[in-house]
């Protein structure tokens, strides 16, 4: 009796024993290829191209907010020197107003960033004033979600959330055509 | 307590290893779903710059990429050491960047398409110039969606 299980155990069964090796082998394979570097960036939609010049818009000196950027990578806020630190306190105080003061935007609604580098400028110094103007919009739809709905903004928001806080606070940045200083 | 001597004895003294493989092949599909595999050689050197504000890039199929950046030393007695494009796997210049978007835009199914999104890999220490030109390229073909890559910031 006992003879003929064993028998009967050695005819049905294949030897799994290398599978573990082979699917190692494999494993290892993927391990060493894998490159699992998620892609992250800023999400920017550009303005669809005319070959019109665009018409002048005559704005309120008070709701625009010019940012320069030179090819020394210096910054100039609303005509005077800054720093980059400074750069995302200042935007946000210009599109939120909150003590209403005469120089900064009327209404969130209106107010305009104007960013203009150099050809010469530097990418990562571009990126870095980009990344600045981004982060006090982000934090001001912060601000104003959790006011509202009482939860922190984020990408997983209902759109009709999203909508209502974009029309209150709309992202309105304006790059214009760089000027031809500081090309290598 | 001859009761108890019989059923150790019986019992195999190993641990079966019978679902190792199982185990194993479950970590294979794990990785061999979540790799992307190098899709040709670098020819530029890019060290993309840091910020805060980022967001993730869903889907692979959707994005296609567009390097900016010196030519590695190997190439750099043949194309200089001024910020070159790669697209795909060779070096390439403004005007090749629609075919480029072109060509990716055929692989992805019609409904999809208005998704597509540019990434733009750019070094760090390369100046606005190309980074503009190429910019004004992408409005011009209508690749309007794009994306700024970059690492996130340590502190």
């Amino acid at each position: 009796m006992a003879k003929t299980s064993s028998r009967d155990r050695m005819k049905n069964e294949i030897n799994a024993g290398s599978m573990a090796d082979i699917a190692f082998l494999l494993l290892i394979f993927f391990l060493v290829t894998t490159t699992i570097d998620v892609d992250k960036g800023i999400t920017v939609k550009l303005p669809p191209w005319s070959d019109e010049p665009p018409e002048i818009q005559q704005l309120k000196k008070r709701n625009v907010f010019s940012v320069l950027v030179n090819a020394q990578d210096q910054l100039l806020v609303r005509g005077e020197l800054a720093e980059i630190d400074e750069l995302r306190e200042r935007t946000k105080e210009f599109i939120a107003n909150p003590l209403k003061k005469e120089d900064l935007s009327t209404n969130p609604k209106n107010a305009i960033i104007s960013l203009k580098n150099d050809r010469g400028t530097s990418y990562e110094q571009y990126l870095a004033v980009y990344n600045e103007l981004k982060a006090a919009y982000d934090e001001l739809w912060d601000e104003e979600c959790r006011r509202l709905y009482g939860i922190p903004y984020s990408d997983d928001l209902p759109i009709a959330y999203k909508r209502a806080i974009k029309e209150k606070i709309p992202m309105v940045l304006s790059e214009a055509e760089p000027t031809n200083f500081g090309e290598e | 307590m001859a009761h108890f001597v019989k059923k150790r004895g019986k019992a195999s003294p190993e641990v079966s290893t019978a679902s190792l493989p199982d185990i194993i092949f479950m970590l294979l599909f794990f990785f061999m779903v979540v790799t992307v595999l190098r899709d040709g050689e670098r020819k530029v050197q890019v060290v993309v710059p840091e910020a805060t504000q980022l967001q993730k890039l869903e889907q692979k199929s959707l994005v296609n990429h567009i390097w900016i950046g010196k030519p590695v030393e190997k190439y750099q007695a043949m194309y200089g050491t001024s910020p070159r494009i790669q697209l795909g796997d060779k070096f390439a210049n403004e005007n090749e960047i629609p075919l480029f978007l072109e060509q990716h835009k055929i692989k992805v199914p019609e409904p999809q398409r208005p998704r597509i999104t540019s990434s733009l890999k750019v070094d760090g220490d390369v100046t606005m110039g190309i980074v503009t030109d190429v910019k004004t390229v992408l409005r011009k073909s209508g690749q309007l969606k794009i994306n700024y890559s970059a690492r996130p910031k340590q502190n």
